[in-house]
């Protein structure tokens, strides 16, 4: 048997994920590199997408199923990979590293002794090994690492890796059913923020600060966010105010975010918002002083009224998509 | 009923990163240290839930470094925590490591209950509290936001991407707290006075292998300011070209 590198599929209400199929391309380059075969794995009941797999050239599928695991159990999920894993000889795993893959990954790599490496940006192949590249303090700084460990497990940072479609491949999908999964601990209803996206997978953000005023001014930034498609973002200073829940909050104790496009409003830059943005792509600022610091890391700049600029921008936006 | 806070002490926020000679650390001159901010919601929680539950309950902090770490536990006890732990420790130690050595700790206390910070701000991993609970064979919450404890049965809310989890399970278990889930207290006179008194127990860190090695620190490629594209709304067509034609991102 060809000794594996596994893609644990996410799915949520029985649907894979995009950044699904972003694992399952890390998982079939490092297994082309590395001379391994690449699979993936899921775990639920019933998922409506599996068959989009099939352009990302990973050959085989398993599904983990049982009628009970259509919600998350961390325990269950779990069990059902790390014995999967074991029985496969997977020698390395990839997660997508979100809310569930950050909950699961270390738990399976307890499971099978394994080393792990969260949020990777880079996966490259040296020497026949990996060597994973990854933020540490908020992207302060970065590291390059290597596992020592038999079984490697790595987790990879949403929207960072794209997907690279293969042409005219199939994937043979498997189903395996899991007997008496272990629900310990399990999920038993999911409250839907109002919000619309969320900035940890978003691919454009505006966020807004105290240059905002008041709570009462961020529909400007949620005008503008809707025509973009983007997600709310927040600095520190606007949830600390309770202006904003504190899931939109972006910083160094906020969510790490590096989406393509980031539109910073009345945010004067401080270190610690720098900390969770500057990896982003490209960066706007609209801030009416012109030394302040989030100049510094933005590609375009106005210098300018948030409440003259705004609803220009978000007009002009609207010009062009129509 | 025992309960167990695992804090671990970082760089202050506002810290400009530097990298050590050695490229596998940060240069610690002049960096002044504080505790981890999430850990402050986990103490808060551990604190209320001790309140709630009365009795003869007890709050040890626990932490794993060297002796720095013992400004980080003196606060703790400042907030009211009982007992303060230090697992002695010099060197690199990854998440698995450290993880190792708070579980070592946890099983000897005979603690069942766990809260952790939902990620340390300097490594970021976020999974300590995740992995203590797998080697002691407990359930886990992570990244949580609401919290109730109701006899042996946990109710709690997490924060995933779109919205909130409600998730049940049952003690033994571990929670890591994000922001949301309290405010944390601030110490009292009192409190202080009495951390200054009480002593920080300090034993060798369970020695385990590390697994993870680090090949190099780095800054990340500083970014070119850009251009200021105008002082008010006339700006705005130039913006959106750029956005679309050169960087094309919309
Ligand atoms: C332990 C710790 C952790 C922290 N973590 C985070 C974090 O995760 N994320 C974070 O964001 N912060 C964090 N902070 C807080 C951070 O230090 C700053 O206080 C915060 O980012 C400031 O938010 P702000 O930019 O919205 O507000 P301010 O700094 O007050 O800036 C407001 C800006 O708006 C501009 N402005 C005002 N009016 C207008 C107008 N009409 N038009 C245009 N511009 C205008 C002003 O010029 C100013 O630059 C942390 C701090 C600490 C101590």
């Amino acid at each position: 048997m060809a000794e594996k590198i596994l893609a644990v599929l996410e799915q949520r209400e029985g649907n894979l994920k995009k950044v699904s199929f972003e694992a399952a391309s890390v998982a079939l380059n490092l297994a082309n590199q590395l001379g391994l075969q690449a699979e993936a794995v899921v775990v639920g009941k019933e998922i409506s997408n599996l068959n989009e797999l099939s352009k990302f050239g990973i050959s085989k599928l398993t599904h983990l199923k049982n009628e009970s695991l259509e919600n998350y159990s961390s325990s269950a999920y779990a069990e059902a990979i790390a014995s999967f894993a074991k029985e496969n000889e997977a020698k390395i795993l990839i997660f997508p590293n979100t809310a569930m893959g950050v909950d699961l990954a270390p738990r399976v790599a307890v499971k099978l002794n394994s080393g792990i490496v969260m949020d990777c940006m880079k996966l490259e192949v040296k020497d026949n090994e990996v060597i994973a590249t990854r933020p540490v303090y908020a992207g302060k700084a970065l590291i390059d690492v290597k596992l020592k460990s038999d079984i490697k497990i790595f987790t990879i940072r949403p929207n960072v890796f794209k997907p690279q479609a293969v042409d005219s491949s199939t994937v043979q999908i498997e189903e395996k059913q899991i007997d008496n999964p272990n629900l310990k601990t399990k999920v038993t209803a999911f409250k839907k923020s109002e919000g619309k996206l969320d900035v940890a997978e978003a691919d454009i953000i505006v966020s807004g600060g105290r240059g905002m005023k008041g709570p009462e001014n961020f529909h400007l930034i949620e005008e503008l966010a809707e025509v973009l498609g983007a997600a709310v973002g927040a600095s520190r200073a606007v949830v600390d105010a309770g202006w904003r829940p504190h899931r939109e909050q972006v910083g160094q104790t906020g969510k790490t975010v590096s989406p393509s496009l980031y539109i910073a409003c009345g945010i004067s830059g401080a270190i610690q918002h720098l900390a969770g943005m500057s990896s982003s792509k490209y960066i706007v600022a609209i801030n009416k002083d012109k030394d302040a610091p989030i100049f510094n890391v933005a590609d375009y700049g106005i210098a300018g009224d948030v409440f003259e600029i705004l609803p220009a921008l978000t007009e002009e936006i609207k010009k062009l998509k129509s | 009923m025992k309960i167990a806070v695992c804090v671990s002490q970082v760089p202050d926020t506002a810290t400009r990163i530097k990298i050590g000679s050695d490229h596998k650390s940060i240069d610690p001159t002049g960096v002044t240290y504080i505790i981890n901010p999430y850990d402050e919601f986990a103490i808060e929680e551990a604190l209320k839930t001790k309140e709630k539950i009365g009795g003869d309950s007890v709050v040890y902090v626990i932490s794993v470094g060297d002796d720095s770490v013992k400004e980080t536990l003196r606060k703790a006890l400042a907030m009211g925590a009982d007992e303060a732990i230090l697992l002695k420790s010099s060197g690199y130690k990854d998440s698995i490591a450290i993880a190792k050595a708070l579980s070592e700790e946890i099983k000897s206390l005979g603690c069942e209950l766990v809260f952790c910070g939902k990620q340390s701000v300097d490594f970021d991993s976020g999974i300590t509290g995740q992995l203590v609970a797998e080697m002691l064979g407990y359930n886990c919450i992570s990244v949580v936001v609401d919290f109730k404890l109701d006899g042996n049965k946990i109710i709690a809310e997490r924060e995933i991407e779109g919205g909130r989890e409600v998730v049940e399970t049952e003690l033994p278990a571990v929670i890591t707290a994000q922001k949301g889930l309290n405010e944390p207290r601030y110490a009292s006179l009192k409190g202080i006075m009495a951390a200054k008194k009480k002593t920080i127990a300090e034993k060798p860190a369970f020695d385990s292998e590390v697994f993870t090695e680090i090949l190099d620190m780095h800054l990340p490629p500083s970014k070119q300011p850009g251009r200021i594209l105008g002082t008010d709304k006339s700006a705005v067509p130039e913006l959106v070209r750029l956005l679309r034609e050169e960087a094309k991102v919309i």
